[in-house]
């Protein structure tokens, strides 16, 4: 990995960043959008039969989900106007540095939506959780890596196709599967307080989901973009 | 030979083949409902077994051999592999579905219940809605290189993902009957029940090819249409 390699990456993370700063389009709705399922999964249930704290794991996961769902489709379709990917082709930027500048500008965006949502989730459904806040952001970071790497890879991949706005949930749900099973799993553990011998396997799962789907998109990455 | 004429003969011989499997499956249930002892604790609706296992096996077997198939065009970026590939991850799609029907109709009777989230139907349920997927981004794509490819990295993810969705709800907690014929101390099925289970799996083995030889033969005619349309051939 040269300075090149991260020079270029960083500037394509930075080019969709500014662009999403100027217009907060996409910022603002996905917040919006997150702040709003939150609200409905709270009257989503029989209050006397169902308490707000058990159902809090599963909601937050299910947030996170849909909210960075609706932010993975604009990196890519930026780049469809004017033909703009065609020119970042052209320039010395490789596909791997591509891929990681996306990515990047990808895990920031949803990595935002994530932290203002989490105090309104915390908030909302009383979960007492500050001292155990580090381990959450941890499980968070794992959860969102795997998330943030085959949502870019397949919004690569859906821009070019007709109904890119269902096609990529359709595409990207099954391999939520494991992430956010775990995600949900650990989740509850954090806010049960259980010892931390109890979520190693959980943990190591989703370690080794990051790990693998993360060398897989990079490596198809290529495959998507070239002509 | 012409690449018509090789698909129209792959056509014929998968017609054959489709056949031969479909009294291969007559025969396999003569055996299953007359010759074929009744299971002590499940009465006649373990009969379904026969049907369920091997059907479910050449699912998988046909995921298996779209995943394998993907990952071989992305190095060798041929047309065949693509074709071939599809029509599987078609063919598997609609023995999933036959699949997903007989486990219901075994578990109502036997669980209590024609649906519940264990393991296995967890994971061939979210196998069928991401090959539904695969189909219908191929649906989506219209270029042929662009599709194949597209649809060949998703089959590659496709293989990755197995292992985890599988360890996932596996840990979520299982009601499924635990292997009783590949497992380390060998098969704990009767000698009778295991050759019937066993003859069927075989003629389902049988079928899938025969769906998938029609089905490759079709889609070769379909690409060969398209290519005549594009250089404006009769």
């Amino acid at each position: 990995m040269t300075n090149g390699f991260v020079a270029m990456a960083w500037a394509i993370a930075a080019k969709d960043l500014a662009i999403e700063w100027r217009t907060k389009t996409a910022l603002v709705s996905s917040l919006v959008f997150a702040i709003l399922v939150l609200a409905i999964l709270y009257f989503a249930r029989d209050a006397t039969a169902v308490s707000s704290f058990e159902m809090a794991p599963g909601v937050l996961w299910v947030t996170f989900t849909f909210a960075g769902m609706l932010g993975l489709n604009r990196a890519f379709l930026l780049e469809m106007e004017n033909r703009a990917l065609d020119g970042m082709r052209l320039t010395k930027a490789t596909p791997a540095a591509i891929f990681f500048g996306k990515m990047i500008g990808n895990l920031v965006f949803v990595g935002f939506v994530e932290l203002v949502s989490l105090p309104l989730f915390i908030l909302f459904y009383d979960v007492p959780i500050w001292t155990r806040l580090p381990i959450l952001v941890a499980v968070m970071i794992m959860a969102t890596l795997a998330f943030v790497s085959v949502g870019t890879l397949l919004s690569a991949m859906v821009v070019r196709t007709r109904f890119s706005e269902v096609m990529l949930p359709v595409l990207l749900l099954p391999f939520l599967v494991p992430p956010v099973v775990s995600a949900v799993q650990l989740t509850w553990r954090v806010l049960a307080d259980r010892p931390l011998a109890e979520m190693t396997g959980w943990l190591s799962l989703l370690g080794a989901f990051d790990v693998v789907f993360f060398l897989l998109s990079l490596l198809l990455f290529e495959a998507i973009i070239v002509e | 030979m012409t690449r018509r004429d090789k698909a129209l003969r792959t056509a014929r011989l998968g017609t054959f083949v489709t056949s031969a499997a479909l009294v291969g499956v007559a025969l396999v249930y003569v055996r299953a409902l007359m010759f074929t002892p009744i299971e002590r604790f499940q009465g006649p609706a373990q009969k379904i077994y026969y049907v369920h296992v091997p059907v479910a096996w050449s699912a998988l077997l046909a995921f298996l051999v779209t995943g394998v198939l993907s990952v071989l065009y992305l190095f060798l970026k041929d047309r065949k592999l693509d074709l071939l590939s599809a029509s599987s991850a078609e063919v598997g799609v609609a023995l999933s579905v036959a699949m997903l029907t007989t486990g219901p109709i075994w578990g109502k009777p036997v669980w209590g219940t024609w649906w519940t989230w264990d393991a296995r139907l967890t994971s061939t349920l979210f196998l069928f809605l991401l090959f539904i997927g695969y189909l219908v981004l191929r649906g989506a794509l219209t270029d042929f290189d662009m599709r194949a490819r597209y649809s060949a990295v998703l089959g590659v993810l496709a293989l990755g993902l197995v292992p985890f969705i599988h360890m996932t709800v596996y840990w979520f907690r299982t009601l499924h009957p635990a292997p009783v014929v590949l497992k380390p101390d060998g098969p704990s099925l009767p000698g009778v029940m295991l050759v019937t289970l066993l003859l069927s799996v075989l003629t389902f083995t049988v079928l899938y090819v025969g769906f998938l030889m029609q089905r490759y033969a079709a889609a070769v005619l379909e690409d060969v249409r398209e290519e005549e349309a594009a250089h404006g051939l009769p």
